[in-house]
């Protein structure tokens, strides 16, 4: 599917995002794997609640970082790469 | 576990002593199947002595407390722990990510519920086969139509469904079958387990080694599916070390990832290595902390000088460490031995032979030469006495509870 600004984003409950003090970053977790997440990564998918738009997540995010360039497209980049991956889906 | 997870570094030394990341909790030997490819010990009838809820939730903690995430509650069969929905909850409190590896005969719906409630992440449902006659035959036990309740069930509760078949001669050949079963019941990842020859598929190899042809044809089968659900459906296929030139790397490494808990508490850095002559430490007299980072059971192969010839000065030993120590153990009598699997060793050409033995009595269609060995508490019995008759003591490990030397 095309990624849309309004398009809203939810993490897919069967897996499980969580932070991890011994990794000291952001896992997914699935049956017996694990995947550990860029800081970047962790903070776009802990927003993916299934009531932010893709628009807002970015939005938020340069308020949060206001000197990180090209923010709104590696955002786009890495959502898509997330629902090819399964993490999240589209509601 | 995924790349991401491993603890291994830049050249592929493994860290002296990382953290646990998996631990499988093997709640009890107790199984109302008797599966001949099990692979349990043989000494199941030993372990009378389980663990109390109170240990498991120490044990669960402790190994939370050093990083453990991955938390596996197996056996034998884990529902047959009527606490278990206890353990969960407390696996979920702490953090894990809880994944439930059953036969699932024992759970019916309102136990799939409370589950749910106490934080399960993950179901695993074992098939023996995709028809009923073959799963009940090499289950021992009339489970199949109650198997098929028990995924569907997994799904309407929102599980992700794995769906996991060990294969071996007699179901290889049903592969197609099997995996249209999985497709059918929408299972999210199927695991195509080859048998590994421990335990009660060591003593039933004659019967359960699958042949050369068969495994070529499970494998372009296996791809085929793998290509036509890619996105749908996770087909995992590994073939089995017995027919490869290179071993596999063992656990990620002696000690590094991977920490098994028995019913009665003996501390594992992986499931099969009870069998090896070696003291393990017991949870119930030593923490976990102390376990993984002090006990000689666990520092014994860790990192790589614990290797002879030809593995010690050969390039490929940090890909694959030297292979497995059980089967070294099981093939050659000798536990630092470089595994049979790999083509440099020389008990390699054995090997090949007795695969190639086995391979006659396979074509031969004779199954009662040396009829299957059911997995169950008689057998186990028998197979102590017969043991014990034929090895030199040095070759038992000590008993449950046996306190390290
Ligand atoms: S392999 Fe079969 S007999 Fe062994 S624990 Fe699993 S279900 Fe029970
Ligand atoms: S000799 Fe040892 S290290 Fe080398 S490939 Fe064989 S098993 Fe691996």
């Amino acid at each position: 599917m095309t990624l849309e600004a309004r398009s809203v984003p939810r993490f897919t409950p069967t897996f499980r995002l969580q932070w991890e003090q011994a990794q000291d970053c952001f896992v997914i977790l699935y049956p017996e794997g694990m995947v550990k997440l860029s800081g970047s990564a962790g903070e776009i998918l802990k927003r993916c609640d299934g009531e932010r738009t893709v628009s807002g997540i970015i939005g938020e995010l340069r308020r949060s970082f206001p000197t990180v360039e090209s923010l709104g497209s590696d955002v786009t980049l890495f959502l898509e790469e997330a629902h090819g991956k399964g993490w999240i889906q589209f509601v | 576990m995924e790349k991401a997870g491993s603890n291994s570094s830049e050249n592929g030394t493994p860290p002296r002593a990382s953290c646990p990341h998996w631990l499988l909790a093997e709640l009890t030997y107790k199984c109302p199947l008797q599966c001949p490819y099990c692979s349990n010990p043989v000494e199941i009838a030993r372990y009378q002595k389980e663990l109390t809820t109170e240990d498991w939730v120490r044990v669960l903690r402790e190994a939370r407390e050093m990083g453990a995430v991955q938390l596996g509650f197996s056996g034998g069969e884990p529902l047959v722990r009527r606490d278990l929905e206890e353990m969960i909850a407390e696996g979920r409190r702490l953090g894990y990510y809880s994944n439930l590896i059953t036969s699932g005969v024992g759970m019916d719906e309102a136990r799939v519920q409370r589950f749910k409630e106490a934080g399960l992440d993950h179901i695993q449902i074992s098939f023996q086969a995709s028809n009923e006659e073959l799963n009940n035959f090499l289950g021992g036990t009339k489970s199949f139509q109650h198997k098929m309740e028990m995924a569907r069930l997994v799904k309407k509760y929102e599980y992700p469904m794995v769906l996991n078949i060990v294969l071996h001669r007699m179901n290889i050949d049903q592969i197609r079958d099997i995996l249209d079963m999985t497709v059918a019941l929408q299972a999210d990842y199927v695991e195509l387990a080859s048998t590994q020859y421990y335990g009660w598929s060591r003593v039933n190899v004659d019967q359960l080694l699958p042949t050369r042809e068969q495994l070529e044809n499970a494998e372009q089968v296996a791809r085929e599916y793998q290509l036509r659900m890619e996105g749908r459906m996770k087909v995992i296929y590994v073939i089995p070390d017995y027919f490869a030139n290179r071993p596999k790397r063992c656990m990620d490494g002696w000690g590094q990832v991977f920490l098994t808990v028995t019913p009665d508490g003996t501390a594992l850095p992986c499931h099969a290595a009870g069998q090896l002559p070696l003291e393990f430490p017991n949870v119930r007299e030593h923490s976990i902390p102390w376990i993984w980072n002090e006990s000689p059971g666990f520092q014994h192969f860790r990192g790589l000088d614990w290797m002879q010839e030809p593995c010690r000065s050969c390039p490929e030993r940090f890909k694959d460490l030297g292979g497995c120590r059980c089967q070294a153990f099981m093939l050659t009598g000798d536990a630092a031995a470089t595994d049979p699997v790999c083509d440099k060793s020389p008990n390699h050409q054995r090997l090949l032979e007795d695969v190639e033995r086995i391979g006659r009595i396979a074509r031969s269609g004779d199954t009662q030469a040396k009829p299957l060995l059911f997995r169950n508490m008689r057998n186990s019995k028998e197979l102590m006495q017969e043991s014990k008759a034929l090895l030199p003591p040095s070759k038992h490990r000590p008993g449950p509870g046996a306190t390290p030397a």
